[in-house]
């Protein structure tokens, strides 16, 4: 093989190779750009009134968003009394119990909900509760995002009840305990960090969607006490405020994504630490 | 103990005669000792294929009974279906007779059962909890309404285990040893007071030591408890039981008391296992 | 060792008659099973009303237009006409757009993830990307917004006509009015949405290959680069399509950052600087104005489209994910 070859093989695979490290360089500054923009947009718009005041008047600065957390709260809420017990119980159901098609049926559904986009379960829900009571309401946001929770808890449930060893259920039962007082007494138990932290990854991952509540729970500048009225939520109002032709609310958008997307990445991130830490106590 | 003199061929000579078992049925053992278990024509499958066949067998009460045999000849599927535990695999099937004192274990309710026959595994399976709850586990979930605390010290004290872990009950179960794991099992088994102990080579995962700590156990425990114990090591059951059945293929060659199986077995093939020659 | 211990007599309460505690046994059993089945199957319904429910709202304009919903360049809601089509080819658009700058980047940092950088670098580099997988769509959509439009409408796209707008036939992709949002502008938006399915798929993918792979082609001579290129990742050729697919079924979806860069409007326009739209961004942005049944109607028809289509893909996408890990990658 010729010399010049050689050289341009070899000066090839130094650039290629260089070049994937600059990708994978390039994605990840990415992360830290946009969490370093939000920081900086978001910080110096942050303030006390953002937590504690109702939005002012459309056109009037200042004013802030505690409606919309605390709606938000209340469709996350409602999501997770919705949507978590389905999902547990049905990871409960294919890990210990499922019959052979059924469970083929169901895991096949699951994923197919969970690749569903969320603005067509906003669709959804819109047609389920929305157009029977011609209004809009925080239990319709609630259905949409309990809808989306689903498929995220049970797979998370089933993958953590299948890690526990068969011998536990094992000795559970040669004690006499029955297979739904293993399940209880022990499967669960022992798998309960795994599934509670992907309950708090779906609550997390639900968190932060807009699509599905622009015509379910829609947006409110006002408190909205219970859950038959049209709910504000920080993403909707993220999306509205942006949106718009106001310097301040444009501000108010900044913030308003800086505590969301703080909420989400911590969420995650204690998510993740949490299952990293306690596969490893369990390998020990 | 028993002391046993393998291959001591002018002991064997003069047992020889007496020890001419013509048919794989314990006659010798029924005559001394009451009878815990007795097995009649067991046929086990998995699925369609067979594992168990037309096993005879009648298992001495308060007497260490040692299984034997190559792997794979059938002595832990055997084992598993005196606590009726192979039925949480699907597609299993029995045949046959077992009784517990006269009573049919498969018209028995199964949890009752397995209060009264506890097993012990070949690894230690320990929950994720506490030691105390380990031991605890079974006297709750039968429903036991009384001082837990008292009960939890005497499994563990018959488990020869209380020494080691009295100040530190309440800690997880995992921070033991192997082989305190393996006791706090027993325990565990022990406290709801079983009428049997099952051992499916409770020391295959286990050092030397520890191995010969539980067999010391063992001998403990025959005064209050029936025990059968699988095991692969041939010195173990010869040092640790008093009746031995050999099985090979599924069906049962030969079972009489350790020290005659040991010293003079009266199968070709179970002589043929014993002196190492297969298995 | 405590003899005395053993001979502590304790009673565990026999159960109230056999007969009775067997029914109950049986029953907590059986109750369960019953239970965690039941709330399976809601899973099922759930799914089924929410294909019914679209097939149902969504009767009107399919009578009214039938196919040629999917052909109609014109979406008046003025006139009571409605095609999906510039949504249609809005979506293709975007999508493609952004798979044509995810792939690369995605396959690429892949590769230096599972290939060259050490496992420790790598973990943490992947987690960061996961991380950047968690980040909502709509923030994606406020940082377009504010900062990818302006410099769309600025540097970006007067460059682009500048230079390519110039070539012919690819000029055709880069002329027009420049407003900094479009196709373009959403199309790059989704591409950094999308990158972090690619990567994490792929790199699993990559990891799985078989050391003796690799380690053949070097035997030969080959440079780490051509190793990977022409051994491993034509083994892991299944799954990294697999990723792809999934990516773009992603990308199909994804409404609020396409919506607040995309210029939401019904067109079809061979530049890729025209403001256009999609049909997730459509259904977003119209939803709330919709008067009249038709034109809801419509709406609704457009997201039994794209249930449709991200139902098909996300399928196609598991197939080809299952197959590299059953087949071990041989080549198709």
């Amino acid at each position: 093989m010729s010399n010049a070859r050689i050289i341009w093989r070899k000066s090839l695979n130094y650039v290629m190779l260089s070049l994937t490290g600059i990708a994978a360089l390039g994605v990840v500054s990415i992360l830290f750009f946009i969490l370093g923009y939000l920081i900086w947009n978001g910080g110096k718009s942050l303030n006390w009134s953002f937590f504690t005041q109702l939005p002012k008047p459309v056109g009037e600065t200042g004013g802030g968003m505690a409606n919309a957390i605390v709606g938000s709260l209340k469709l996350l809420m409602l999501a997770a009394l919705m949507g978590l017990p389905v999902g547990l119980l049905t990871g409960v159901y294919l890990a210990e119990f499922g019959g052979k098609t059924f469970s083929f049926v169901v895991r096949y559904t699951t994923d197919l909900l969970n690749g569903v986009p969320s603005i067509v379960i906003g669709i959804f829900a819109y047609s389920l509760v929305v157009l029977p009571v011609k209004h809009f309401s925080a239990l319709a946001g609630g259905v949409a995002l309990g809808i989306m929770v689903i498929p995220i808890t049970v797979r998370s449930t089933e993958e953590f009840l299948r890690a526990v060893p068969g011998s536990l259920r094992e000795g559970a039962m040669a004690l006499g305990a029955s297979k739904w007082k293993t399940i209880v007494t022990v499967v669960l138990p022992a798998a309960s960090g795994g599934i509670l932290t992907g309950m708090l990854l779906a609550l997390a991952r639900v968190a932060g969607e807009t699509a599905p509540l622009l015509f379910t729970a829609f947006g409110n500048r006002f408190w909205s006490p219970g859950f038959e009225q049209p709910t504000a939520s920080l993403p909707v109002m993220i999306y509205t405020y942006a949106i718009a032709p106001y310097d301040d609310w444009h501000r108010q958008a900044w913030a308003a994504g800086l505590v969301l997307l703080g909420l989400v990445l911590v969420a995650n991130l204690g998510a993740r630490l949490l299952l990293n830490r306690g596969s490893a106590v369990r390998s020990t | 103990m028993p002391s046993i003199s393998q291959g001591s061929n002018a002991t064997a000579a003069r047992l020889a005669p007496q020890m001419r078992m013509n048919e794989p049925r314990s006659m010798a053992a029924e005559k001394e000792a009451p009878v815990r278990f007795q097995i009649s024509d067991l046929n086990f499958f998995y699925g369609p294929k067979q594992a168990v066949f037309g096993l005879n067998l009648n298992i001495p009460k308060n007497k260490v009974t040692a299984l034997i045999g190559p792997s794979g000849c059938g002595k832990s599927t055997f084992l598993r279906t005196l606590n009726r535990m192979n039925e949480i695999i699907r597609n299993t099937r029995v045949e046959g007779e077992i009784l517990l004192d006269g009573q049919e274990i498969h018209s028995m309710d199964v949890v009752s059962l397995r209060r009264r026959v506890g097993m012990v595994f070949q690894r230690p399976n320990p929950f994720p909890k506490s030691i105390f709850e380990n031991v605890a586990y079974g006297l709750r979930i039968n429903g036991y309404k009384g001082r837990l605390d008292d009960l939890v010290e005497s499994s563990l004290h018959r488990a020869a285990l209380w020494d080691e872990v009295k100040d530190y009950l309440h800690k997880s179960a995992f921070a033991l040893s192997g082989g305190q794991q393996q006791r706090l099992c027993i325990a565990r088994a022990l406290a709801v007071n079983p009428e049997v102990l099952l051992l499916d080579e409770p020391c295959s995962a286990l050092d030397p030591v520890t191995t010969a700590k539980i067999e010391e156990l063992l001998f403990h425990l025959k005064d209050s408890c029936t025990m059968a114990i699988v095991t692969h090591n041939m010195q173990q059951a010869a040092r640790a039981s008093d009746f031995t059945a050999f099985m090979l293929d599924g069906k049962l060659i030969e079972h009489s008391e350790t020290s005659k199986l040991f010293t003079t077995p009266a199968d070709p093939r179970t002589e043929a296992y014993i002196t190492g020659r297969f298995g | 060792m405590s003899a005395a211990a053993t001979t502590i007599a304790h009673e565990v309460p026999p159960q109230a008659g056999p007969r009775a505690f067997l029914r109950r046994l049986r029953g907590g059993d059986e109750i369960a099973h019953l239970i965690t089945l039941t709330f399976s199957a809601l899973i099922l319904l759930i799914t089924s009303m929410l294909v019914y429910e679209l097939w149902a709202n969504s009767h009107l304009s399919r009578a009214k237009f039938g196919w040629m919903f999917f052909w109609t360049r014109v979406w008046d809601p003025n006139f009571d006409n409605f095609g999906a089509a510039p949504f249609i080819y809005g979506t293709l658009v975007t999508s493609a757009v952004a798979l044509c700058l995810a792939v690369p980047l995605g396959l690429a940092s892949a590769i230096f993830l599972s290939e060259l950088a050490p496992r420790k670098v790598s973990d943490v580099i992947s987690f960061l990307i996961d991380l950047l997988a968690a980040v909502p769509s709509v923030i994606y959509g406020l940082l377009g917004i504010f900062i990818v439009v302006p410099v769309m409408r600025t540097t970006i796209g007067p460059a682009l006509i500048h230079t390519l707008g110039n070539v012919p036939y690819i000029g055709a992709l880069f002329h027009g009015p420049n407003y900094g949002v479009g196709f373009l502008t959403a199309g790059i938006v989704l591409a950094i949405m999308v990158v972090p399915f690619i990567i994490s798929v792929s790199r699993e993918v990559l990891l799985t290959v078989p050391r003796e792979q690799r380690e053949a082609a070097l035997a030969m001579g080959a440079t780490r680069w051509e190793s990977t290129w022409k051994v491993v990742v034509p083994w892991a050729r299944t799954g990294i399509m697999g990723s792809v697919f999934l990516a773009l079924a992603r990308a199909l979806g994804e409404t609020m950052a396409v919506t607040m860069v995309i210029g939401n409007a019904p067109t079809i326009a061979a530049s890729l600087l025209s403001p256009g739209d999609t049909i997730a961004s459509t259904i977003a942005s119209q939803f709330t104005e919709a008067t009249g049944d038709l034109y809801l109607s419509s709406l609704i028809e457009l997201g039994l489209v794209l249930f449709l289509i991200t139902f098909i893909l996300n399928g196609m996408a598991r197939i080809l994910i299952v197959a590299t890990e059953r087949g071990g990658g041989r080549p198709a």
